[in-house]
């Protein structure tokens, strides 16, 4: 056995199963006796339900129900609840129409649920969906998000006038104009943030049970975070008591946030499982989950730098329009402002801040968080700013960074919006980024290339982000309808194995592995004897699941914490069975010793004890040997960065290349640095996938044109370079194992290198701005105009 | 209903099925065979790979009827009967060219056959451009063309035994 501790890039222990086809994701279970739901949707982005005869439908073969709005509203079933309320800008509360479960009334979107057959098998109920005779006055209807506030739109819901969700600002926009009127320079710049479908592999998959004889309820569904959707369904949904519902979310292939939010056909199942008294399953296609699953992004702003004559930033005044679609998804509100606006202030000492955000609703599929959720949006408009700034005044962009950047020596630093950073040291991953990417010898290969008639281009990111969300009192000061603490339970068990109960939740982050090498290196025992349980409400404590990059950070530190009080109790076993005081027990390397002697307990001498508690100090300590702890954290973490991707077009083609990708992320104390140099490649790769490829297309009515493979293009292989990926940390200084977080990074820091590099690229096109995606089209158009 | 009689794995089976069922159908649902996944609707993403005569195929987009008497290879079948795993599959694991774990199993049936298909080596490009048929949305496919690359002579030297 090797050094398995924190710092080693142990091999994950979850391969095994998941290399020889052992996994257990939700569509492998199945019930005794179960049947399956086909859910009818909309096919049109805004009518009126005239009429739904089920009569043929519910005749065919194999069908055993048909279900439609009014029959859930019937049982007293609600809508699905909003988890985030934003106040605007008079106080008053956003606007939240209701969502019913299944549409009621009227569609709103194109994959409104507007029905659900359920059929001995997965083919019948979807022959006889078939037959479902559904009568539609088609209503004006629209998708873009500027479309939304243009005077005479549609209006999505009534009551809610403009399509205004809610009109939010941050800073003082007095204090902001006033910079704005003295500064030497202003640069402006109009930026859309693509919308983007997350498109995990795994599609969704549903599955309700309804025991009998005890009248419990299980739901086994891809979730990233089971109690949550235990609280959301069972609370606000279908008033099921929590002891009576039970939320498994096995091995789930993927998430990348879409996975958060209670979805419909959760509650579907779930509801038809109890009037059925069967088991009901439901598995997405993937056409659904582009019409079903929550897409991301999807920002409209207008962006201002002020800079004085040096170009130091002085203020930068914001408005964005965030489109959430049809419907408020369960965190959505959130996404756009305060994890958006609030890391404006990004690396940079810009003294004064002013964003206004307004949030319409749209007859397209509601928008949340993905990857990054709203610190994407805010890297790419300041990084983009920047280099526009850097255009617009002839001064160098690497120079405009660095004078402008929040000193290592300045932390903790307090921003003009809210969030106050615990360290980070930007010169040096910038410095490092710069000599890995060899950017002193880009002009070399630029003229290279020109010689083979290609067009390169070198750009750069310099981003912060924030995440281990959240300090509960803080989240809920702001609007969050639940806390954002984590859980864990780590259970030594006689004879000095563990099994760690964790609140957070792995769809491909590594968890069974990066948490167990925590207990390696807290308690010393090998990982081998480590094993950790997530996923099943029945087995963990109330946790609050894996997003914002915060397992590590805010789970991990958890089990700190709960090891901290298995150590603090073996002391005192130890003491008792070794005569001793407990002040002068030392615990390491799996061993509890008599300070200054020889005498010492191993691990599984102080649980064997406990759990056999025969010669035990019994009249002032419990048995057993089993400890739960509570982490709330104290502050957000900060990651941050630098990225440089370099690019070569082809100016027959507009193809774009990404020749070579470096990151240099600061994301805190690293426990297995195979992981997350994994973790970071991944989120590049979708970063570069916004930037490049993806992009989730409507038109004018809101008829999703990218509803599939064919049309939504996801990076391949042969799209992606490999990439150069490494860490310079500074340790956070609020949590006990320094983690800031790694999730996100990739994702957060690579759409503005990449498009940076791409304008770069044509510099002598007069191209000072591109939104993405930079497709070969748009760019073989650019290319052609300019000629 | 007809019926359809195959080998799997290198056990025989004859199954009753739809005429519509498709062999993906038949390999998660009646023979249990849940490692093989279905991530799309529309041939694209390959999470649905297994070998059919030794040629990896997309077993979403080919009728269990038309497997009738092909022998069929699936992630369950790649280790050997001790356990030991697959070239392939090991270098999965130690080059950590998997996160989710769901295009796994169709990706690593798809690099056996590109490897195989390969005997002179093959270039990182080739590599990438092999992999067309295969989503992964984890790993930004870095890690999963390292194994691949370090698979390759570790097969073709068993080959060559």
């Amino acid at each position: 056995m090797g050094f398995e501790g924190i710092g080693a890039s142990v091999r994950r222990k979850e391969d095994l199963r998941f290399l020889s086809g052992r996994g257990n994701y939700t569509d492998d279970i199945n019930r005794p006796g179960q049947v399956y739901a086909f859910i009818k949707r909309s096919d049109r982005p805004h009518a009126t339900i005239n009429r739904i005869d089920t009569t043929e439908a519910a005749a065919a073969p194999g069908v055993v129900a048909v279900f439609t709005g009014p029959d859930m509203a019937a049982d007293g079933i609600g809508g699905l609840p909003c988890g985030w309320q934003i106040h605007n800008k008079d106080g008053s509360p956003m606007a939240e129409p209701p969502h019913p479960v299944i549409a009621t009334g009227k569609v709103r979107h194109v994959g409104d649920p507007v029905a659900v057959v359920i059929a001995e098998t997965k083919q019948q109920a979807k022959d006889a969906a078939e037959l479902l005779v559904i009568d539609y006055t088609d209503l004006p209807s629209m998708a873009e998000t500027t479309d939304a506030i243009a005077p005479g739109a549609p209006e999505v819901h009534d009551g809610v006038a403009g399509n205004i969700c809610y009109d939010w600002h941050i800073g003082d926009q007095a204090v902001v104009d006033a910079v704005f009127a003295k500064a030497d320079h202003v640069v402006k710049l109009d930026l859309v943030n693509n919308r983007l479908i997350p498109n995990a592999m795994e599609p969704r998959v549903a599955l309700g049970d309804f025991d009998t004889s005890s009248g419990d309820f299980t739901l086994y569904t891809t979730s990233q975070n089971p109690h949550v959707i235990r609280l959301l369904m069972g609370a606000f949904v279908l008033h099921i008591p929590e002891n009576k519902l039970r939320v498994v979310a096995p091995d789930v292939g993927g998430g990348f946030g879409s996975k958060i939010y209670h979805y419909a056909e959760e509650a579907i199942v779930t509801w038809a499982a109890g009037k059925l008294r069967r088991p009901v399953k439901w598995t997405a296609e993937r056409s659904e989950s582009f019409m079903s699953d929550a897409h991301g992004r999807d920002h409209v702003s207008t962006a201002e730098l002020a800079l004085d004559k040096d170009g130091i930033f002085l203020g930068l005044r914001i408005l964005t329009v965030a489109n959430m679609g049809a419907y408020l998804s369960t965190f959505a509100p959130c996404v756009p402002t305060y994890l958006y606006a609030t890391l404006l202030a990004g690396v940079y000492k810009t003294p004064v801040i002013y964003c206004n955000v307004k949030a319409v609703f749209t007859n397209t599929v509601p928008v949340d968080a993905y990857r990054g959720a709203g610190r994407p949006e805010a890297s790419f408009l300041l990084e983009r700013l920047v280099d526009v700034a850097a255009h617009d005044t002839g001064l160098d962009r690497l120079e405009l960074r660095r004078k402008n950047f929040i000193p290592a020596d300045a932390f903790p630093y307090q921003t003009p919006v809210a969030l106050q950073y615990d360290s980070g040291d930007y010169q040096t991953t910038l410095r490092v980024a710069l000599a890995n990417a060899d950017w002193d010898g880009f002009e070399a290969r630029r003229t290279e290339a020109k010689s083979r008639g290609k067009l390169r281009g070198i750009g750069i990111s310099t981003y912060l982000e924030a995440c281990g969300i959240a300090p509960s009192a803080v989240v809920g000061s702001l609007g969050a309808r639940a806390g954002l603490y984590e859980v864990a339970e780590i259970r030594v068990h006689p004879t000095g194995s563990v099994t760690v109960f964790t609140g957070t939740h792995s769809h491909g982050q590594g968890h069974e592995t990066t948490l167990a090498q925590l207990v390696v290196d807290q308690l010393g025992v090998p990982l081998s004897q480590v094993d950790v349980v997530h996923g099943d409400t029945a087995k963990i404590p109330f946790g609050m699941g894996t997003y914002g990059s915060r397992s590590l950070a805010v789970g991990g530190s958890a089990m700190v914490k709960a090891m901290d009080k298995i150590i603090t109790k073996g002391k005192k076993i130890a003491a008792h069975l070794m005569e001793a005081a407990v002040e002068d027990i030392e615990f390491a390397d799996n061993k509890f010793t008599v300070a200054g002697t020889d005498k010492s307990k191993t691990l599984t001498d102080i649980s064997l004890a406990a759990y056999v508690p025969h010669n035990y100090p019994i009249e002032e300590l419990e048995p057993g040997l089993d400890e739960t702890a509570f982490y709330d954290p104290k502050n957000f973490t900060f990651p941050g960065g630098c990225h440089v991707a370099e690019v070569e077009i082809d100016p027959e083609t507009g193809v774009v290349a990404v020749v070579n990708f470096v990151a240099v992320d600061d994301v805190g104390r690293v426990v297995n640095p195979m992981i997350v140099e994994g973790q970071v490649q991944g989120g590049v790769a979708q970063g570069i996938g916004q930037a490049l490829l993806e992009s989730a297309v409507y038109d004018k009515s809101g008829q999703l044109l990218s509803g599939s493979y064919m049309d939504y293009t996801m990076p391949r292989a042969d799209n992606l370079p490999n990439f150069q990926v490494s860490t310079e940390n500074t340790m956070c200084t609020h949590n006990p194992l320094g983690s800031k977080g790694c999730g996100e990074v990739g994702a957060i820091g690579s759409p503005p290198a990449v498009i940076n590099a791409v304008v770069d690229a044509l510099k002598d096109y007069g191209v000072r701005h591109l939104d993405m995606p930079a497709t070969a089209p748009k760019l073989w158009s650019i290319m052609q105009g300019a000629h | 209903m007809p019926q359809v009689s195959l080998t799997v794995n290198g056990k025989k089976h004859t199954v009753q099925v739809e005429a519509r069922t498709l062999l993906v159908e038949l390999l998660r649902e009646k023979l249990g065979l849940t490692g093989t996944h279905v991530g799309c609707d529309t041939s694209q993403c390959g999470a649905c790979v297994v070998h059919v005569d030794g040629i990896s195929a997309k077993s979403c987009t080919m009728l269990a009827l038309q497997a009738e008497g092909t022998d069929v290879t699936t992630i369950e079948g790649l280790a050997a009967a001790d356990g030991t795993l697959h070239p392939m599959q090991e270098m999965f694991r130690e080059h950590h060219a998997l996160q989710c774990g769901f295009c796994t199993p169709g990706m690593v049936m798809s690099a056996i056959d590109l490897v195989n298909s390969h005997p002179d080596g093959m270039t990182e490009k080739e590599i990438r451009e092999g992999l067309e048929g295969n989503l992964c949305r984890c790993t930004g496919y870095h890690n999963i063309v390292k194994a691949i690359a370090a698979a390759h002579p570790l097969m073709h030297a068993n080959a060559a035994e």
